[in-house]
């Protein structure tokens, strides 16, 4: 193993291990055979700060025993798994290879329940009852952390259940979005509009296109400055879920509603990020996902089909 | 009689009162900071929405407290007040005995102030940051030549029992504290651990739990043996007992520190080492229980009337209790169940209540009448009643904890047949809810407990006045 550099310390570890356990063995026996010269009143004649004296009482044998058994205990312990130095141990026993070995047959136990659903389209696998009560156990194990038990999301977090996609609704696009995670960016863009009037119109004008609440006169004068925009966004500002621009129109806020948001993100854009889940779900356990999670917002077809 | 000669004959009690008075000033600080989090815990709000009074600050304020302010001041206290009496002379060292008190309340007072502030190392039970570490290595190499010091001029021939744990104890932590430490520093304020990776989390764990071994155990062993004679008024059970648990104890400890690292990056032969001597370590540990309880046998009647004996029997059984369960919990199949849930904070305390508290209580019960020239504490009611509070606040506490610490150990281990987990997180949580409830009771009983203490301490402190005991001439030994 990789554990010990050079074979010196191998050697050192089981040496200084076998003498630690024996010297305990030597001790307590040397110190049970011992006569400890005893005055007449059974105490070891010696005193301190007056009445303080110590008792010649032999060790209880059931604590010798205990002492011994645990000494027996960690010799057979060190003989049948790793302990001393580079032995391994006549088990063969590693904490990676017994992680592994449950994985593995954890992993065996649950793919024929996962097989079937492989070989079924998402929209399939949506409708089906029991790959939907693991794709929500999936759900709450792994995705509830960020976007919430009820899939609603919160500030940052994308809600799953409202239809608005940034990436794409379809079960190819969640999946994708599944197995690779995203990394959301939106650079800062004040240098683009302007100077910091031009900014604030700008915000109005994103706020007039979801006919938020916002200044006519700003929204107008923010209209022509909105082009540095417009790349990602869209002239109408429905945004591109090629790249993950969001749809301005629609009320929905991810990152906060209002002027002071907007004007915020605008001077110094944001970076977001979906984790990558290949890796730490399986191929199965990512097409249930997807299913399930195209669901929240497809249940109405879900039911109807 | 000039001030020099009275001084070579009276026992340096000075340092003795201050450092017991401050323990328990400290036990009530640090314990009031313990229910706070305890609370924290139950009702979030309660951290102010501040960073200063977040949990994640007050916690290590919360640890250094008990285990440094109140832990340490009871040592400090206890050891001058046992090595001056059983080695029959004055401590060494002159007004070094006065700089160790100045200067550990400052480290005490910089801890208080820098880690509300989140100036910490990220160690745990050694957050403190450089410039205090090195206060505290100049502290205890100051401590260390008083101690020993002391020792060397002794009028006695044998070195007492107490003296080999405190002594075992200060070297211990001195070694622990100065290679756990070892940092660079980056500014006035901050540094970083000279070791690295799994390496660093050795080295943290190798001291954290030979903090546990040598500063909560060792030292109040010291407490233990001087005290309980004293107070049964019978001699040590067995003096060959006390050699094979010292030896077998102080060598064994420093090997256990792996079993807080089972099932991480950490080596396996490293964590089977961890764990066998952690098992190895059982019979020494209940040596040292053995040795005070059986110095009860023919006086078990005492314990009907005298509440400071109680406080010093239910310490030895807690004691006992908490060294059966830490060689459970380093058995790697019990910590897979185990690890990281409130299981470990109870056993933690029922070691930090149970042990360290009581012994600590009953020590300072029995010296502080005496340091202020009483026969007694000015209410032996009152010491009762913290008894009864203190005790019933530990049940409580490590029931509460226990049955949260196994339930959230099988919660997150639930597995359902399509392989996902049973129970998310947050459903663990909602799970202890409770128990932080009951855990929160306990907390209080047991500051509650402590509150009455100081209002006692005071009353016997004020009723008398300060004195330092005369050394009596040296006994004639067989």
């Amino acid at each position: 193993m990789s554990d010990f550099t050079n074979s010196f310390w191998p050697w050192f570890i089981s040496a200084i291990t076998f003498f630690g356990i024996v010297g305990c063995a030597l001790l307590l026996w040397v110190t049970n055979k011992t006569k400890v010269n005893a005055s007449s009143d059974n105490s070891t004649g010696h005193v301190w700060d007056e009445d303080l004296r110590e008792m010649n009482n032999p060790l209880p044998r059931w604590w010798v025993w205990m002492f011994i058994i645990t000494i027996i205990f960690s010799i057979a312990y060190l003989a049948f798994y790793p302990g001393m130095g580079a032995y391994k141990g006549s088990f063969g026993w590693s904490q990676v290879s017994q992680y592994e070995a449950e994985v593995a047959r954890a992993n065996e136990q649950v793919e024929p329940l996962y097989a079937k659903f492989l070989a079924m389209a998402p929209e399939e696998v949506a409708a089906d009852e029991q790959a939907m009560g693991i794709g929500n156990r999936l759900f709450l194990n792994n995705c509830a952390q960020c976007h919430g038990s009820d899939a609603k999301g919160s500030k940052g977090f994308p809600n799953l259940t409202d239809g608005d996609w940034l990436y794409g609704g379809t079960p190819e696009a969640i999946k994708t979005t599944l197995i690779n995670g995203r990394n959301g960016m939106m650079p800062p863009m004040a240098g683009a509009v302007g100077s910091e009037e031009d900014v604030l119109n700008v915000a109005h004008y994103v706020l007039s296109l979801s006919g938020s609440q916002h200044d006519s006169a700003r929204a107008a004068l923010g209209q022509e400055k909105f082009a540095a925009c417009a790349a990602c966004h869209g002239l109408d500002g429905k945004g591109n879920q090629m790249i993950g621009a969001p749809n301005l129109s629609d009320d929905i806020w991810l990152h906060g509603a209002g002027e002071k948001h907007i004007v915020a993100m605008i001077n110094n854009g944001k970076m977001n990020q979906m984790p990558a889940q290949a890796g730490k779900l399986t191929d199965a356990q990512i097409h249930v996902l997807t299913a399930y999670i195209w669901s929240l917002s497809n249940q109405t077809q879900a039911a109807s089909n | 009689m000039s001030l020099n000669s009275s001084q070579a004959v009276m026992y340096n009690d000075t340092v003795v009162r201050q450092f017991s008075i401050m323990a328990v000033i400290w036990g009530v600080v640090g314990m009031l900071v313990g229910v706070i989090i305890a609370a924290q815990l139950y009702i979030p709000e309660l951290n102010l929405g501040l960073p200063w009074t977040s949990f994640g600050r007050l916690r290590p304020l919360h640890t250094n407290a008990v285990i440094f302010a109140f832990g340490g001041s009871t040592l400090f206290a206890t050891s001058y007040y046992v090595v001056q009496r059983t080695c029959q002379t004055r401590l060494f060292g002159g007004s070094l005995a006065s700089f160790t008190f100045w200067a550990w309340q400052l480290v005490i007072v910089a801890a208080a102030v820098s880690l509300p502030l989140g100036f910490t190392q990220g160690k745990e039970y050694a957050e403190l940051e450089w410039p205090i570490d090195i206060l505290i290595a100049v502290v205890w190499v100051s401590y260390a030549i008083v101690f020993f010091g002391t020792i060397a001029k002794r009028k006695v021939k044998h070195i007492y029992v107490a003296n080999w744990f405190f002594g075992a104890f200060i070297i211990a932590v001195a070694l622990l504290h100065v290679v756990n430490s070892a940092a660079i520093p980056a500014d006035m304020m901050k540094s970083y651990s000279a070791y690295a990776g799994v390496q660093d989390a050795m080295v943290q764990w190798w001291y954290g739990h030979n903090a546990v071994g040598f500063f909560l155990t060792a030292g109040f062993l010291g407490i233990m043996y001087y005290f309980v004679p004293k107070q049964v008024e019978r001699p040590v059970y067995s003096y060959r007992l006390s050699i094979v648990h010292f030896w077998a104890l102080i060598f064994t400890y420093m090997w256990a520190g792996p079993h807080h690292l089972h099932y991480t990056a950490l080596p396996d032969w490293t964590q089977s080492l961890g764990m066998v001597f952690s098992l190895i370590l059982l019979a020494p540990s209940w040596g040292g229980m053995i040795n005070g309880m059986m110095t009860m046998s023919g006086a078990w009647h005492k314990l009907r009337e005298d509440p400071i004996l109680r406080f010093l029997i239910v310490s030895l059984s807690f004691y006992g209790m908490s060294t059966f369960e830490g060689p459970m919990m380093a058995i790697k199949t019990v910590n897979a169940l185990s690890h990281y849930t409130d299981w470990t904070v109870g056993h933690v305390h029922s070691g930090a209540l149970g042990w360290v508290g009581l012994v600590s209580m009953g020590a300072l019960y029995y010296m502080i009448p005496r340091l202020f020239g009483q026969k007694q504490m000015y209410s032996i009611k009152a010491i009762e009643l913290h008894f009864w509070m203190a005790t019933i606040g530990i049940v409580l506490y490590i029931a509460a904890m226990w049955i949260a610490g196994v339930m959230q150990g099988l919660m997150w281990r639930g597995v359902n047949a399509d392989g996902t987990l049973t129970y998310t997180f947050v459903e663990s949580v909602k799970a202890t809810y409770p128990f932080y409830g009951l855990r929160l009771l306990g907390g209080l009983l047991y500051l509650g407990g402590m509150v009455v203490m100081l209002w006692n301490v005071l009353k016997t402190a004020s009723q008398g006045q300060s004195v330092n005991a005369p050394i009596p001439p040296v006994a004639a030994h067989a």
